[in-house]
């Protein structure tokens, strides 16, 4: 089976409970492409351009007949020019546009930091915010199926060193749709980051438009005696594992911050007065990475509420192995949260 | 052309070359704290191409800026408290020389980065494309500029598109102290237009009605929906790279080639031209220069006696403050 249709997906259907309420169930996937689709009938601003957005496969579906029901001129395939169409959008944006650039692997948009921290993320700034850059910048991660070094990174802890620019990272079809509709509607420089692990995910999904804070994170599930901050698809594995330490006799409570900048420090910190411990996992290399900030935050503002220091499950400072026997060995998974969450609480 | 839009032209040039001198002079007071990029000798470009340009087009510039915005009718107040760092700057004193921005003209702000504007500029003119109006983007840039990838992946993709955009090459062969020929493979920037599907021309940059000629060839191009064009001028800066420096002679310039370029001065060769043609007389070269003058002194007055921004205001305009 060619590698583009394999299983670089999760292959079981995780469904995200108490999200909403109503029982409309949408993978999110589909979350996504209602919120392109709502947000290009509702604003005629909104344009969608990608390598890839108008074809069969429409971005994994998520853009998927879009070109077909909003025209060529709002919805198109770009040239593999990532810095530059970054600067495109980012003009498009200043001229009074709300352009989506959309990059299939968050890998390329390494090719386009010029244009993302030189130019779109100091504009506002650099000029008094007489011009504003309101774009948004999707990426997605991939893992496994030998995605190796080049097709799998999650870059989002190198980027949250750049002021002026939002990041948002939400790990539930709900959040999905919401998040996308608030980074179109802010006015802000926004990347969002997505996880291909994520696009199987269900959950319960409104069908009118909605938007979600920016900055605010949410409680995913109740505890008393371990924090588990996670980002983006680590909310799957962090939940997993909190199912397990509660067979274990442990209680942990699991925080979904979705958005990395601004971050929701509150939630972090309230959540850690109650436990007294904290367990960061993130989908990227340790280093200066989401977690790091993380616990950085925790360190200046909750170091006297914690009972035992912070621990961080992140990917190892390497380069993704492309072996199946050394990717399984790379990537985290809800086991390694579950050890480290029972290291922390028992020892 | 009408012989009114002559005397516009010049006025501009003079505009530029007057108000850059003097920012020249007051440089070594230490009262301007940003890094400036003098334009003189340049100037017939920025006024060649803006005296064709609406109010409503956008112009993007680099490091090198000062001529576009006053071409194009940027606040000149509002640039030299820019430059004194000040509240009443265009920028608020946050951008300084290298960033004037004037949106009510459409300068969107000028980039810092080599070549970073070019982009910026394709996509204000996709946005023209997008939003079906018939606003004209000038980008303006350096030969320098042309080593960089997004001068080549932006004129591909405004080709692809058709866009309403206009690229103007300053060549004025040194990028800081690296002459074109250590840089680029041939001298012949204009010919990349070919490949990339567009018109390209190489003028004399220092001739303003062979400039005005191109461009509003090019820009009328744009407003017919005909697609990009390619300028690139030839011309020299007789300062150093930055600041106030005469570099030539210090092993940099050849003192040769700097005479030469003098001796092609835009703004003495079309005053001669107009002065020929009966259009200019010393009278009114006076007058010009007069009006200009007292232009000037109101604008730095008006620049040394404004407010610094208050510490206050650091952490102000990080992210937009509204959604839309």
């Amino acid at each position: 089976m060619p590698w583009t249709t394999i299983q670089v997906e999760k292959l079981d259907n995780f469904f995200i409970m108490g999200d909403s309420t109503g029982n409309r169930v949408l993978t999110y996937r589909e979350a996504l492409h209602e919120a392109f689709d709502q947000s290009l009938a509702r604003d005629p601003r909104v344009f969608i351009m990608g390598e890839g957005v108008d074809d069969a496969a429409g971005i994994f579906g998520t853009t998927k007949g879009l070109k077909e029901k909003y025209g060529a001129d709002r919805v198109f395939d770009t040239p593999i020019s990532e810095n530059s169409l970054t600067g495109i959008a980012a003009g498009a944006a200043m001229a009074g546009l709300r352009p989506i650039l959309i990059h299939a692997r968050m890998d390329f948009m390494l090719l386009s930091f010029d244009q993302l921290v030189n130019h779109a993320s100091k504009w506002c700034y650099m000029f008094g915010g007489k011009v504003t850059v309101p774009m948004v910048v999707r990426t997605i991660s991939a893992r496994g199926w030998g995605s190796g070094a080049q097709h799998s990174q999650c870059i989002q802890g190198m980027l949250m060193n750049v002021p002026g620019l939002k990041i948002v990272a939400p790990a539930t079809p709900y959040d999905a749709k919401g998040l996308m509709v608030s980074a179109i509607i802010d006015s802000s420089p926004v990347l969002f980051v997505e996880h291909r692990w994520l696009h199987k995910t269900t959950g319960h999904v409104p069908e009118e438009l909605y938007s979600i804070p920016i900055g605010k994170g949410v409680i995913r599930r109740e505890g008393r005696e371990i924090t588990i901050v996670a980002v983006s698809y680590m909310l799957v594995e962090a939940l997993k594992a909190a199912e397990k330490l509660q067979d274990a006799g442990i209680s942990a409570e699991v925080v979904d911050l979705r958005s990395l900048k601004p971050m929701d420090e509150n939630i972090i910190v309230e959540s850690v007065a109650k436990t007294g411990r904290l367990l960061i996992a993130d989908t990227g290399c340790k280093t200066g990475s989401a977690a790091s900030e993380i616990a950085a935050v925790a360190a200046e503002k909750a170091f006297h509420l914690l009972k035992k220091p912070i621990r961080r499950v992140c990917c190892p400072d390497t380069p993704t192995p492309t072996s199946d026997v050394l990717e399984k060995a790379y990537y985290p998974t809800a086991e390694d949260i579950f050890k480290e969450a029972v290291n922390l609480v028992i020892e | 052309m009408e012989k009114s839009k002559w005397i516009e032209m010049y006025r501009t040039m003079r505009l530029i070359r007057l108000i850059e001198q003097r920012i020249n002079d007051e440089y070594k007071f230490d009262e301007i704290k940003t890094p400036i990029h003098l334009s003189i000798g340049q100037e017939a470009v920025a006024a060649g191409v803006c005296i064709h340009l609406r109010k409503d087009d956008y112009v993007f510039g680099t490091h090198r800026s000062h001529a576009q915005y006053i071409a194009k009718g940027g606040d000149i107040k509002k640039m030299i408290a820019e430059l004194y760092l000040r509240k009443t700057g265009c920028a608020y004193g946050r951008g300084g020389s290298m960033h004037l921005v004037d949106p009510d003209v459409g300068i969107l702000g000028s980039s810092a980065i080599v070549g970073g504007n070019i982009p910026l500029g394709t996509g204000t003119a996709l946005a023209s494309k997008i939003l079906k109006n018939d606003r004209v983007t000038v980008v303006f840039f350096g030969d320098g500029a042309a080593d960089e990838g997004t001068f080549h992946e932006s004129l591909n993709f405004a080709s692809l598109k058709k866009l309403p955009v206009v690229y103007v090459c300053e060549n004025n062969f040194y990028a800081i102290n690296s002459h074109q020929l250590s840089r680029q493979v041939g001298d012949n920037i204009y010919k990349w237009a070919q490949n990339y599907g567009m018109p390209g021309y190489r003028i004399d940059g220092n001739d303003v009605l062979e400039v005005s000629d191109y461009a509003e060839k090019a820009i009328s191009r744009c407003r017919n929906g005909e697609g990009p064009t390619l300028i690139e001028c030839l011309t020299y800066r007789w300062k150093g790279h930055i600041g106030t420096v005469d570099d030539v002679g210090d092993g940099y310039r050849p003192k040769e080639e700097y005479d030469y370029w003098v001796s092609r001065c835009p703004i003495k060769r079309f005053s001669e031209y107009l002065i020929n043609m009966g259009v200019l007389n010393s009278e009114l070269i006076e007058s010009i220069d007069r009006e200009i003058y007292s232009l000037i002194e109101e604008a730095f007055n008006f620049a040394q006696n404004s407010p610094k921004p208050s510490p206050s205001e650091l952490l102000d305009y990080v992210y937009a403050d509204h959604t839309g």
